[in-house]
């Protein structure tokens, strides 16, 4: 066994020296990640506020400004502009100037005082869904909730009362749902690219062809290697979930170990990556464009940004294959929801079968294709 | 300076009907050679001709496509990693760590090959001895100059006291004085009983080798020591004289040269032609010819042929064997 790692302890120094040798790689593979989190944490909303949006008012009687300020007051809607005539209405969303255009027509408060039915017409600019989607659900509803109330005045006789409740994330704040999921993406980037540039320059510098003639055994040299860059990845982690709870203020309700144990199968995953990177590549700038291709999928189909459920069955089936699909799912069920292993013990067994699965393959790679290169 | 080889013992290489393929294409065509304990080998060839993917057959990097080789009496088929303990292997591009300094490099080779503290610390000290390493011993290895980079990857390379090193263009781009100092290390090492497989493309490195060999595509086609492969009979055929033809019009001479019977080649060295003339010719003669037409000559003496006068020679024959093969 002993001969089977041979060169171990000399490879796993040796890698360390070159870290502390470097310590400004190791501070932006350590801090860029966390800047990534500043932006992305606060710069994104993914709750769709303050719509930009026309008015052309052609009633103008107070029942028709109430609408309006029940559009404002929804906080979806900010309107920009009051406008006179149906043109202007369409050039301004045409322009992209406004998201929405509400058209109140001249015989709004009439009809209504005269208990006929009001049409008030919305133009939604399609090109954005989730915007669009927004503003339909939300004039909908308050055109629905104007109607019941002048129909029943008393609200305490709905027949039937839906009273939602939104467990673990009350608020919808954005970075509660965002970061855990960033920090499956933020891991895999790291860990990747720190091991395929150390295998990577070793190739460039011919010193890899030299440790080939030497009695250190690819397994050896491989987990010698690894080893340095496993223990960043999971500092890595740690300063991540750090910044998540006291900067961002993102409540981890789970069991941190818990997160710890199955966070380490992700790591040999991203790190198998590295090395089968390294295995096609012969250059860092090789390196850098085939290790984005492998980011693609994980950022696309791991449900980081779109949910899983809605994909096409085809890239819903792709999901299963992508490790990062389930290292979300883990840390956003013990970060955000509190589960256990109990919970996730499924997605904790997928991710050690392919960081197994993974790191085999990644050997036998890296002995055939770079030893005997 | 040019011993017979020794031939007690067992060789430190025997390599028997090597064979290399890729796909198609042979890289490595038949090739049989021994290298006996203490001696300089120096393998020569072209670019691309075979020489890198032979060392790597005998350092174990390759597999043989067919063949045998024992390098220090062990099967690198079945017993690469016991080989790889005895031997050192210094690549053309010096293969240190830039970024580590002269003590960590030497440090590292010294842990890859499991060597004790102790044998680690008197090796290290005597391998900074020999290679004068002492000033530099906390310098990055990137800010050496070639000729230090140079004696450092030596260094790494013998730290586990390997009886065989393989040395692959070790003065590809250094300085002449380091060039130098190089051959001088290696003839004392030599002394000691170590034996070096040596490539290069320099004809008078070539000739400081106790033994060479010169591949060509793949096949081996000189294989001696430099003064017997002097007198190969197709370097020196039967009858014929080699001269040297010292003259200041070196290009008139040339031309004039080639057209008179009785010469069978000529190329220009610098002040002087080397010609290969039928023995027949005296030499009075061909001055006097020379003479008449009007070309000064300084001097006209015979001359031993140099390395590079039978590579070229081996390498015509080859060729002509080659085409007469197709025909």
């Amino acid at each position: 066994m002993r001969n089977f790692f041979r060169g171990f302890g000399a490879v796993f120094y040796k890698e360390v020296l070159h870290v502390r040798r470097d310590p400004a790689t190791l501070f932006f593979s350590l801090v860029i990640p966390l800047l990534q989190m500043v932006v992305l944490g606060f710069g994104i909303d993914t709750n769709i506020r303050q719509i930009n949006t026309i008015v052309f008012n052609a009633d103008g009687r107070r029942e028709s400004r109430e609408l309006l300020d029940r559009l404002r007051n929804s906080d979806t809607f900010h309107i920009i502009r009051y406008v006179e005539n149906d043109g202007d209405l369409n050039d301004a969303i045409i322009a992209g100037k406004a998201r929405v255009g509400v058209k109140i027509p001249a015989d709004y408060s009439d009809r209504l005082l005269h208990n006929m039915s009001a049409q008030v017409l919305v133009l939604i600019d399609g090109s954005d869904s989730s915007v669009a989607g927004q503003a339909i659900n939300v004039t909908t509803a308050i055109g629905l909730d104007e109607s019941l109330h002048r129909v029943l005045q008393d609200r305490a006789s709905f027949a039937v009362d839906m009273r939602p409740k939104m467990l673990f994330n009350p608020d919808s704040r954005s970075p509660n749902f965002f970061l855990p999921g960033l920090t499956a993406i933020l891991l895999l980037n790291v860990t990747t690219f720190l091991t395929a540039f150390s295998i990577v320059r070793e190739k460039e510098r011919g010193t890899l062809e030299q440790l080939f003639v030497t009695p250190v055994r690819p397994m050896g040299l491989l987990f010698g290697k690894l080893l340095p860059y496993l223990v960043i990845g999971f500092s890595e982690l740690c300063l991540i979930l750090t910044f998540m709870r006291f900067v961002f203020q993102v409540p981890i309700h789970g069991n941190v170990l818990v997160l710890a144990f199955l966070s380490l199968p992700y790591l040999f995953v991203s790190l198998s990556i590295g090395i089968l990177v390294s295995s096609k590549a012969n250059s860092q700038s090789e390196a850098i464009q085939l290790a984005f291709l492998t980011f693609l999928p994980s950022i696309f189909f791991s449900g980081y940004i779109f949910p899983r459920e809605t994909m096409p069955v085809f890239f819903y089936v792709i999901s299963y294959f992508i490790p990062a699909s389930y290292y979300i799912n883990i840390t956003r069920g013990i970060i955000l929801r509190g589960a256990g292993l109990s919970h996730l013990w499924l997605d904790g067994l997928a991710l050690y079968a392919m960081g197994s699965i993974l790191l085999l393959i990644a050997a036998r790679r890296f002995q055939n294709k770079v030893i005997m290169a | 300076m040019d011993t017979a080889p020794q031939t007690n013992g067992e060789p430190a290489i025997s390599a028997e009907h090597l064979m290399r393929r890729f796909g198609n294409f042979t890289a490595v065509n038949d090739v049989s050679f021994r290298v006996q304990r203490g001696e300089i080998f120096g393998f020569l060839g072209p670019n691309g001709s075979g020489k890198t993917t032979v060392i790597k057959m005998l350092t174990g990097l390759l597999p043989l496509s067919g063949g045998q080789a024992y390098v220090e009496g062990l099967d690198v088929r079945t017993d690469s990693e016991a080989v790889r303990e005895r031997i050192g292997y210094m690549s053309q591009n010096f293969s240190l760590y830039y970024d580590l300094t002269v003590t960590e490099n030497l440090q590292f080779y010294g842990r890859i090959y499991s060597l004790e503290p102790a044998r680690l610390k008197r090796r290290f000290e005597e391998i900074v001895q020999l290679n004068g390493l002492e000033p530099y011993l906390n310098h990055l290895a990137s800010q050496l100059s070639g000729g230090w980079k140079q004696r450092l990857a030596l260094g790494c390379a013998m730290l586990h006291e390997p009886k065989l090193l393989f040395l692959d263009e070790p003065t590809a781009g250094i300085d002449p004085v380091a060039r130098r100092q190089l051959w001088d290390l290696l003839f004392e090492l030599s002394g000691h009983g170590i034996t070096f497989f040596v490539t290069t493309h320099y004809m008078d490195e070539a000739e400081r080798c106790s033994h060479v060999a010169y591949i060509y595509y793949g096949k081996l086609i000189a294989d001696g020591t430099p003064n017997s492969l002097r007198e190969l009979p197709d370097v020196q055929p039967h009858g014929t004289l080699r001269v040297e033809i010292t003259t200041p019009e070196v290009t008139r001479a040339l031309r004039f040269a080639r057209h008179l019977p009785g010469i069978r080649s000529a190329t220009i060295f610098g002040q002087s032609i080397h010609a290969l003339i039928e023995d027949r010719f005296n030499l009075d003669d061909l001055r006097e010819q020379l003479l008449k037409n009007g070309i000064a000559v300084a001097e006209i003496r015979p001359l031993a042929p140099s390395l590079e006068d039978v590579f070229v020679e081996l390498t015509y024959k080859h060729q002509a064997m080659l085409e007469a093969a197709r025909a």
